[in-house]
């Protein structure tokens, strides 16, 4: 009997219709555990470098983890990897929601999809009864609208339903698949499902998940809820609201937006609006976000209320999580909270990931400002900004005139445009686009972080180390007094002598050295969240989380029978990372391309920033190019990576 | 018939305060698995979260007695702006839904309230959200005469054959003898 796992794949041909139910090699769970994982090593397997996001081989895998379907609090996410067509590397966008765990019950870690279907259809997984059925009356039909029209065609309300919309119908790179409250949205996971011609993809599943240790299992989530209640009741202090709890940012509770209204940059990741959220502001946005706000939500299995169903005047419903609710209406410089709840509401049903989309428009609107873009690009758009902001969204989701060109997002689209279009591109990183905020000093850290993660997201890749300096050694000793996440004790140190600024602040505090560990803690975690499919939010993401690497390997173990200690279960992870890492060098990345966003700093220190970045290379086994050493793929078990590496020239005598 | 006290089991549902996470369903289908933890199904829960979530509704119910046949109610309600089918509020074990019933065989859950558990329903301590609180009060009911081992057999004959068939079918056998 497999246990926490089902053993299962399910493999589903588009082309031909052939559906096979196909049982999984034990030993890649040992080996990658499973999530992020062991979908890397599909990726590595079956798809060669060559191979281009819309191209009929390359795999689109939705994955459940290692914990979805057993009791662990907040497991819950679904991975959703492909090659992307933004980024041309394996993107591995996620959501929360219901789907993963319902994917278990029906009996399957993975849904496989290969090749193209020739017309519309979606997916009908009914535990052992699978089918592929039409959606040609689908067509055009809203993300959200599409999962309540499945569940009633097919007369099953519990279902759970990922769909597309428009946009991903489109193929537009920021297409998002939209999921109940949730969202696998970055770099184009709905363009990929929308190429393969698949609307939804629908699960319902009435079978046991097996646990090895059942007993044992629920005392470690006994702890954890302890914890949860623990932390829910006492968020830490010193640090801002949206900081201080677990959870994803909570930002359907929190009102108080005076720091990211302020902080932020608004448009094209342009202007700070210091001052913004004054009197008027502060009492009229949170009105209206609360007015907009019908129940606070939840994904499976977790207590917190990251999301929200929304219910904004004659806006049809939806529901919302996180940054979403302000990224439209700051692009468009809106001063209105009503804008944002219904742009948000139709980008939702357009299926458009909420961070890019906004930049992406916000840099149309620029161009056509600065004369790069002209009367004839923009005829037919309304004059108010409101007007034309959602003018060009609906063009973008459509593929209409210059929104076709947008579509691509803004890397892509600034060198087809050109006549100077590509110095707006300013907030990208391997083509993606990036959190809007531009600050003064460099980061090392975030250095780190930003440049040479796969996630190519910072919001997905930082979380346990706090983000900046406490200003009194006594909020650095409240800090590092509670603080069981810590992988080792001699890091309190590092933080007590971390000052805001000065000789033991950044660019050079923490020194490269420390830097490199810290980061690869962070990544780690995030890695096994990822394995596993538990919410960041209650693990990597959030400063003091209820998992982290002391509990981890106990919680795994007893859920799947593996005896795994920290090192065993780092070992895992690092695996996995590692052939990730070498899957996106197959794939042509390199050093050169591991920088963060040009103007994300003001002050910059280049003679640092290579060090910075040599330093965690070395640290973590890879060459000074970014490339994992032979010696180090070795020791991971992937001496077949280096082989394949070194036949292709990416690894020159196994070192350089 | 003298009267006497019982105490009542009861859980009351603040559906208010449920954010839909579903936490109940597994935690009641893992404890009742045998052996006691060993596996998860939320499909064989005794608790079920009615969701509709564009309508607002999340509403958990306990499985309750079995009911041979499909009642009369199909009657709406409409409560808050919410609308609600009868059946939604019904804890009943019933053929006309395949709520509350074993996936594989069909056959009928019942909420035990955990029987065993000192610290009173796992549901009740695992949904932190705090949507449903354990009660237990005395009520003055009707003392009822236990009924025999071949009263029960008899009564769930009736109940699938019909009184009528099932006297007639002794009678036939008496004559039979």
């Amino acid at each position: 009997m497999r246990y926490a796992e089902t053993g299962y794949n399910l493999e589903i041909d588009l082309a031909t219709g052939n559906i096979e139910r196909v049982e999984t090699d034990p030993k890649m769970t040992e080996l990658h555990l499973g999530g992020l994982g062991t979908s890397v090593k599909l990726h590595w397997d079956r798809v060669p470098p060559e191979t281009k996001a819309f191209d009929p081989e390359n795999l689109l895998i939705f994955s459940s983890g290692i914990l979805n379907g057993t009791p662990a609090f907040s497991a819950n996410r679904t991975v959703v990897t492909f090659y992307s067509p933004q980024s041309d590397l394996l993107a591995y966008p996620m959501m929360g929601g219901f789907w993963s765990a319902e994917l278990k019950y029906a009996g399957y870690d993975k849904v496989i999809f290969r090749n193209k279907s020739p017309k519309w259809v979606y997916i009908w997984i009914n535990n052992d009864k699978v089918e592929i059925r039409d959606a040609e009356h689908l067509k055009g039909r809203g993300a959200l609208e599409t999962q309540d029209l499945v569940r009633k065609e097919l007369n099953q309300p519990n279902a759970q339903v990922a769909a597309i919309g428009l946009a991903g119908e489109n193929k537009c790179f920021t297409a998002s698949i939209e999921q109940s409250r949730s969202s696998a949205s970055r770099l184009g996971g709905g363009a990929v499902m929308g190429d393969k011609k698949i609307k939804a993809v629908a699960v319902r599943g009435t079978k046991d998940v097996n646990l090895a240790r059942g007993a044992e299992f629920m005392e470690h989530m006994k702890g954890v809820m302890e914890y949860i209640n623990f932390r829910n009741t006492n968020p830490i202090q010193d640090v801002m609201t949206i900081l201080s709890g677990i959870g994803s940012p909570q930002e359907m509770v929190h009102t108080d937006e005076k720091w990211h209204t302020e902080n932020f940059m608004w448009g094209n990741a342009r202007t700070r609006r210091r001052g913004f959220w004054d009197e008027h502001i502060s009492k009229e946005w949170p009105r209206v976000q609360k007015e907009g706000i019908k129940r606070l939500i939840s994904c499976f299995n977790c207590p917190q209320h990251c999301g929200a169903l929304i219910s904004y005047k004659d806006t049809p419903r939806y529901m919302a999580k996180c940054f979403g609710k302000l990224t439209y209406a700051m692009a468009a410089y809106v001063d209105n909270m009503d804008f944002a709840w219904r742009t948000l509401q139709r980008a939702t049903e357009y299926g458009m990931d909420s961070f890019s989309t906004p930049q992406i428009i916000a840099f149309g609107i620029e161009l056509y400002e600065a004369g790069i873009l002209t009367d004839n690009d923009f005829k037919g758009a309304p004059t108010d900004k409101e007007g034309r902001f959602v003018w060009l969204l609906d063009r973008v989701a459509r593929r209409e005139g210059i929104g076709d060109v947008l579509a691509d997002g803004v890397y892509y689209a600034a060198r087809k445009i050109g006549n100077g279009a590509e110095a707006f591109d300013h907030n990208t990183i391997k083509k993606h686009e990036q959190l809007p905020l531009k600050l003064s000093t460099l980061d090392p850290l975030y250095f780190l972080m930003y440049s040479t993660n796969e996630k190519i997201s910072i919001t997905q890749i930082e979380g346990n180390w706090p983000q900046a300096a406490f200003p009194t050694a006594e909020q650095r000793e409240r800090f590092v007094k509670d603080w069981p996440q810590l992988p080792d004790e001699k890091w309190k140190q590092i933080l007590l002598e971390w000052e805001p600024r000065g000789e033991k602040g950044i660019p050079y505090f923490p020194t490269p050295d420390m830097c490199s560990e810290i980061v690869d803690w962070m990544e780690m975690l995030h890695n096994i969240d990822d394995a596993c499919c538990v919410c960041a939010g209650m693990s990597s993401f959030c400063l003091k989380p209820p998992y982290h690497i002391h509990n981890y390997p106990k919680i795994i173990s007893a859920a799947t029978g593996l005896d795994l200690d920290e090192a065993g279960l780092k070992k895992i992870v690092n695996r996995s990372r590692n052939l990730h890492r070498a899957l996106n060098n197959r794939r042509g990345m390199t050093r050169a391309d591991e920088k963060p966003p040009a103007d994300h700093w003001k002050r910059r220190f280049p003679e640092l920033e290579e060090e910075l970045l040599s330093t965690y290379y070395k640290f973590k086994g890879w060459n000074n190019n970014g490339i994992p050493t032979r010696e180090r793929l070795e020791e991971l078990d992937l001496g077949y990576v280096a082989e394949d590496l070194e036949k292709r020239g990416i690894l020159k005598d196994g070192k350089n | 018939m003298a009267k006497i006290k019982k105490t009542i089991k009861t859980i009351k549902v603040d559906a208010d305060k449920c954010n839909g996470c579903r936490g109940c369903e597994i935690i009641c289908s893992s404890f009742h698995a045998t052996p006691k933890y060993s596996s998860v199904n939320p499909a064989r829960s005794r608790i079920q979260i009615i969701r509709h979530p564009l309508k607002d509704i999340w509403l958990p119910v306990f499985a309750g007695e079995y009911a041979p046949a499909e009642c009369m109610g199909r009657d709406k309600y409409v409560i808050d702006g919410k609308e609600y089918e009868e059946c939604a509020f019904c804890r009943a074990v019933c053929p006309s839904r395949d709520l509350f019933k074993e996936p594989d065989s069909g056959l009928p859950l019942k909420c035990d309230m955990c029987e065993g558990e000192e610290e009173g329903p796992l549901c009740v301590r695992w949904c932190l959200n705090n949507v449903l609180t354990y009660e237990e009060r005395e009520e003055e009911v009707e003392e009822q005469a236990e009924m025999a081992e071949m009263e029960i057999g008899l009564e769930s004959l009736i109940n699938k054959y019909g009184l009528g068939k099932v006297a007639d079918t002794v009678a036939r056998m008496t004559q039979k003898n």
